[in-house]
């Protein structure tokens, strides 16, 4: 699955603004389900038009989970904005989740 | 070597060889087929080349492919391991023999946000293993995911879920971990693996350091708790089993001989049993490397490989001074019969030195062997490991029906005269020289202190060592010394 809030970067969003999210997860575990949840909740709280978030299943998809050195599942990976940053979790600690993907407060 | 397999494993247990020089013999098999083995050590004792060993034998011996899950080492240290086992990585990869997949745990970067497992380990595992359809798992060293991970109780049950899984894939795995200070591993691994732990060790007494392996345990096996040295080398591991525990070895009626036809006279007229053990003791310039390189002169004219260990002169010093009593050596050396192996005594252990001796024998599968001398060795380490160190050495030959000849520097009166004493008790036959002057005339005698097995002449004769070769002259009737005292102990020391 797939979502993302718009194909197309918003005309008005610097590019140091723009926050790509990869979110792993293996199968629709309890966990995967609450990670997305999450995820889509904090993103539209605190990013909201700013973000596109990618859900990778590595079920599907094992091969990708070479290349981000996925051990943990879930895990969110931080694309964009450098510098690329990992969390691990269901993303049920919102805090954490915030300190964790550096994200700054919607102006 | 087959001849030193321990009598006492009798296994009903599938077993999965590693390829390790003595291991397998130590283990009566292998490692625990299908099961996880836990191999621990303090850093640089070994465990990765362990594993890498264990897996590249696998792929390329034993048709079963391999996986390694790496998460400590870069490649380049990785491949080099590796083609210190005389592979290339790149080669094996592609050739779908062995897959390596680098797993790097950021230490305490990652921010923990909830719930979480390992399935993307095991993801990955899994993937690798069906790429190559593998046999064999390594995870070197999965301790490094607690310094990665913060939850140490999610890590734990992860790590038993994956233990559980390998074995449920019916995959024989080795995992790795560092030493802990109280327990076997940092992070209490072995609790977690019920089939086998080995744990590897890499000690430094009196500046000569020193690698030994244990089995620690091994469920459903007999296995000798014995700590075993190994070696690392060019080659990677070898382990020097102790062997035959029992005194088994069959006991030659063959004779060989001893390359001096006054000398086989002496013996019956035969010379030396085949396999057995011969001491020649004397002291400094009395001829002992003569009398050993007649003997080897004599055991390859009969087409049989020798091995000859020098700890005090060179190869060449050696071919060289037995040239000038008209023994030639060289066309030996050139037809591959005899082979020379000099080294300095001190510059390895005592333990690493009997690995070295085991190692070449294996290599070379020769009928005779000689050390000269193992006076050099002494000087390596205290009487009593020497005593050990020979005792196994001259089982294993025996074990392995090689005739062996040991010199032995001698001086009068010196604490090395009791070590003559202490390792003639593990000798079949012991041939002393000694320099006298009777009436003013330096002469070499030599006489046969004891030869088990036989009735010897215990008459000494005159050695006469010339450029016209090794000669034994008559009897001596006037020689300096009371006839010695030869009890069958051989304790007895003439004067």
């Amino acid at each position: 699955m797939k979502s993302s809030t718009s194909k197309r970067r918003p005309a008005k969003t610097k590019r140091a603004d723009f926050y790509r999210l990869r979110l792993y997860i293996a199968g629709q575990t309890p966990n995967s389900i609450a990670a997305i949840a999450n995820l889509k909740k904090i993103c539209e709280d605190k990013l909201h038009g700013k973000y596109r978030i990618e859900v990778v299943d590595l079920l599907k998809k094992p091969q990708l989970a070479k290349g981000d050195q996925i051990i943990a599942i879930p895990t969110l990976v931080r694309r964009l904005p450098p510098p690329v940053k990992k969390i691990i979790g269901n993303l049920s600690k919102t805090e954490s989740v915030i300190v964790g993907l550096d994200l700054k407060p919607l102006r | 070597m087959p001849g030193a397999r321990p009598k006492v494993v009798r296994s009903s247990l599938a077993k999965s060889p590693t390829g390790i020089q003595g291991l397998d013999e130590v283990t009566g098999g292998g490692l625990p087929k299908g099961r996880v083995t836990l191999v621990c050590g303090s850093a640089g004792c070994g465990k990765s080349l362990f594993a890498m060993e264990f897996l590249v034998h696998g792929a390329v011996r034993y048709g079963e492919p391999g996986v390694c899950m790496d998460f400590e080492e870069t490649e380049a240290k990785l491949r080099a391991n590796v083609a210190s086992l005389g592979f290339d990585l790149r080669e094996l990869t592609k050739r779908k023999k062995l897959l390596v997949d680098f797993v790097s745990v950021e230490r305490n970067q990652i921010a923990e946000t909830g719930e979480y497992n390992l399935d993307g380990l095991f993801i990955r595992l899994a993937h690798a293993v069906k790429a190559i359809k593998a046999k064999r798992v390594v995870l070197d060293s999965i301790e490094a995911l607690f310094s990665g991970l913060v939850d140490s109780t999610i890590l734990r049950a992860e790590l038993r879920r994956l233990f559980h899984w390998l074995e449920e894939h019916k995959l024989t795995a080795v995992v790795t971990g560092e030493a802990g200070e109280q327990t076997l591993t940092r992070h209490g691994l072995e609790e977690y693996i019920a089939d086998c732990v080995i744990s590897l060790d890499h000690r430094v007494t009196d500046q000569i350091s020193t690698r030994r392996l244990r089995v620690v345990k091994y469920r459903g096996t007999s296995h000798g708790t014995d700590e075993y040295p190994f070696l690392i080398d060019r080659e990677g591991i070898s382990v020097v089993p102790i062997t035959s525990l029992e005194l088994a070895h069959k006991a030659s009626t063959d004779r060989v001989s001893t390359g001096i036809s006054v000398l086989d006279e002496m013996m019956e007229g035969k010379g030396f049993f085949r396999g057995s053990s011969v001491l020649v003791s004397g002291s400094s310039g009395t001829g002992k490397s003569s009398l050993a390189a007649s003997f080897t002169r004599a055991a390859c004219a009969r087409g049989e490989v020798c091995l000859y260990f020098a700890f005090e002169e060179s190869p060449s010093q050696i071919l060289r001074n037995m040239r000038s009593v008209s023994i030639n050596l060289e066309p030996w050396v050139k037809k591959r019969l005899l082979h020379f192996h000099a080294m300095r005594p001190t510059s390895i252990g005592l333990e690493a030195h009997l690995a070295v001796v085991h190692k070449l024998i294996e290599k070379f599968r020769p009928k005779v062997v000689v050390i000269d001398p193992i006076t050099n060795l002494v000087s390596a380490s205290g009487t009593h490991s020497i005593k050990s160190m020979l005792m196994r050495l001259v089982d294993f030959l025996k074990v392995e029906q090689i005739s062996s000849m040991f010199t032995n520097l001698t001086f009068s009166g010196d604490p090395q005269e009791r070590t003559a004493a202490a390792v003639s008790s593990l000798m079949d036959t012991w041939i002393v020289l000694r320099d006298s002057k009777p009436n003013g005339r330096p002469r070499r005698e030599l006489y046969v202190l004891k030869s088990r097995g036989m009735a010897h002449s215990r008459e000494p004769r005159e050695l006469i060592v010339s450029e016209r070769g090794i000669e034994l002259g008559k009897v001596l009737r006037d020689h300096s010394l009371a006839t010695p005292v030869a009890g069958p102990g051989g304790v007895a020391v003439p004067e």
